[in-house]
């Protein structure tokens, strides 16, 4: 829907009745404009090339000649990064990680928005509040006592302590995002279900979510990004080597790098991680950018 | 609709049913409510509430984390803390970067916005640029790498030697920049690491200003400019009010990132940088509890910096108010 109207309105589906003529105030704007949209293209992009390039070279090389080519096209600093660098199993680990702390925070945030969204009861808006504050506070101000409350239940430094933190501070944003959602679906929907004879949990599952389709997308990107990118508590809660996840891999491989010096195995981990997002991110991007509208301009 | 249902009662008797269904608490609805809004709320309480609540109360401690003693000692970590030069550094380097980054991103990426939405052609329809939505996908990129990897690649095009900046640098004739440590010098590491995150965030501030641009009825800006008003004009009188909401959600969104900064900071000058320059609140508080141990004392840290933060948004919320914006906290 939005892409639609995003094509109206920049002219591209509509046919324009006349062309209009530019006039040369018109030309110079536009190609001022074109001049600074081109630069910024290009300090995003340069920065891209230039870590893609240099990843298929020598640590050698590197040092020798930084803006040159490399000399031939070989993949040892992939196949180094992934094996003796640990990436792999990173990968992995956050794979675990993200996909069932996803699963978990999509169904228990869609669960109980949709009961704040949908019913009344005493104290409903008092943990509507409560979830507003989760949001608001900074996350580094739970990060000692979480430390401590991980540790007394056992688990601190296991990949199940570290999903349900992730599970419970996704859950604010989550239920804030798919409340609004679910406050704009008619009434009448629900009590059609309930003339069918279905209960609440049928309602849910098999009318309520299936409608809220659009709005669980947007949420799961924004909660994938999240999570994928999430630093701070896997640094925190999670020091055990073999559980590390990509991002705090990726830390201690840099710092590490900057003894043993093998550069271009850093540049090729680092290709490693932004391949996978960048291709999800050029498939979706349409969906994306209109989740991002879509989330901030409720 | 309540009519419809009076009509109907007469004769079928299920709306009376349903309607009486609905308020009988059948073990149906009640597992139904105490799993969907007991599970969620458990997690949530124990999780993010409990150690916020927690947090509070450590800071007042002189507790070390692994001994079992913890003494009450009232306000004195916060005393500590306001003599702790180090951590004044640090909130004076948070300060900086909650002032500057918000205003520089948002005035970016609204200048980008506005060329690839309503920056085209002066005669004819309201339109962009020709290829904007090129421009937007690739503004957009930097927005899904990881922080974290944004840090290292960034750390390495700045490398004195072989980075990338200072052979761009070289190379244009610049050859007092050959071996400049721009992470490793006071005058620039701040400036360098704020580079940085804008780099990584104007396109997702452009993108979201696109959308709201879009959402401003074209008529607008039609009658703007028969009435005779510039571009630049129709931003500020056109553009920019209407747009408000949106840019007060992001000078929030990008002042909460400000005031966090932790993994730009880590990745590119672990230690604070030269002379502590690049040092933030964040650091501080995670090296004093993880490697110093001092549970306690961080957690004042820690309410410090929810407390600023929240005065931050407050700050927003009021000055958009004062100055005639809409009071609509979301």
């Amino acid at each position: 829907m939005m892409s639609l109207k995003e094509a109206v309105r920049s002219g591209s589906v509509t046919v324009r009745p006349r062309k209009a003529k530019e006039t040369k105030g018109d030309k110079a704007v536009a190609a001022v404009s074109h001049t600074m949209l081109l630069i910024w293209s290009l300090i995003v992009i340069l920065p891209l090339l230039w870590t893609l390039m240099t990843s298929f070279k020598t640590t050698r090389e590197i040092f020798a000649s930084p803006f040159s080519l490399p000399e031939q096209w070989n993949f040892d600093n992939y196949v180094s990064a992934w094996t003796t660098a640990g990436i792999g199993s990173y990968f992995v680990n956050t794979i675990i990680v993200v996909g069932f702390a996803l699963v978990i925070v999509m169904v228990l945030g869609a669960m109980c928005a949709y009961v704040l969204a949908r019913f009344k009861f005493p104290g409903s808006r008092g943990i509507y509040y409560l979830m507003l504050a989760g949001l608001t506070f900074p996350i580094f101000l739970a990060i000692v006592p979480l430390f401590f409350i991980l540790k007394n239940i056992g688990l601190l430094n296991t990949l199940p302590g570290l999903i349900i933190v992730y599970v419970a501070f996704a859950l604010p944003f989550t239920v804030f995002f798919l409340f609004s959602f679910f406050k704009t679906l008619p009434d009448e929907i629900g009590e059609a279900a309930a003339i069918d004879g279905a209960g609440e949990w049928r309602t849910f599952f098999q009318v309520m979510l299936p409608m809220a389709k659009p709005g669980l997308a947007s949420v799961l990107i924004f909660n994938f990004l999240g999570l994928w990118n999430q630093f701070l508590i896997p640094v925190a809660l999670n020091t055990n080597v073999g559980h590390y996840v990509l991002s705090q891999g990726m830390a201690a491989f840099a710092s590490q790098a900057g003894y043993a010096v093998n550069f271009g195995a850093l540049f090729a981990a680092v290709v490693i991680t932004v391949v996978p997002v960048l291709i999800v991110y050029i498939i979706f991007q349409r969906q994306l950018q209109g989740s991002v509208s879509a989330g901030t301009n409720k | 609709m309540i009519d419809l249902s009076s009509q109907v009662r007469p004769d079928s008797g299920k709306p009376a049913a349903i309607r009486s269904r609905r308020k009988k608490l059948t073990f149906d609805k009640v597992s139904f409510m105490v799993v969907f809004l007991g599970l969620p709320l458990a997690v949530y309480v124990v999780f993010v509430i409990s150690p916020f609540v927690q947090a509070a109360y450590y800071s007042m401690t002189d507790w070390s984390g692994f001994s079992a003693s913890m003494n009450f000692i009232g306000v004195d970590n916060y005393v500590k803390l306001v003599h702790n030069d180090t951590f004044m550094k640090a909130l004076g380097n948070n300060i900086i970067l909650v002032i500057v980054l918000p205003i520089v991103t948002i005035i970016l990426s609204l200048i980008l916005a506005t060329l690839v939405t309503v920056g085209g052609s002066s005669r004819g329809q309201i339109k962009g640029l020709k290829n904007s939505s090129f421009y937007r996908v690739v503004s957009f990129f930097p927005y899904v790498i990881p922080a974290i990897i944004i840090g290292i690649m960034w750390t390495q095009i700045y490398d004195p030697s072989n980075g990338l900046v200072n052979g761009i640098l070289t190379g244009m004739g610049f050859d007092e920049f050959k071996s400049f440590p721009w992470l490793g010098d006071e005058r620039t590491a701040m400036i360098a690491t704020m580079f940085v995150i804008v780099w990584g965030f104007i396109g997702f501030y452009m993108v979201l200003f696109v959308a709201a641009i879009k959402g401003i009825p074209a008529e607008l800006f039609e009658a703007a400019r028969i009435d005779g008003a510039g571009r630049v004009r129709t931003l500020v009188s056109i553009t920019i009010p209407l747009i408000r909401d949106n840019i007060q959600t992001a000078y929030v969104y990008m002042g909460i990132l400000a005031l966090d900064a932790f993994v730009y900071m880590q990745v590119m000058n672990s230690g604070g940088g030269p002379n502590n320059s690049t040092l933030v609140m964040s650091q501080q508080l995670f090296s004093t509890a993880f490697t110093k141990n001092q549970f306690g004392y961080s957690s004042a840290m820690g309410v410090v910096l929810a407390a600023v933060t929240l005065a931050f948004s407050g700050l927003v919320f009021l000055v958009n108010r004062l100055t005639g914006g809409k009071d609509d906290v979301r």
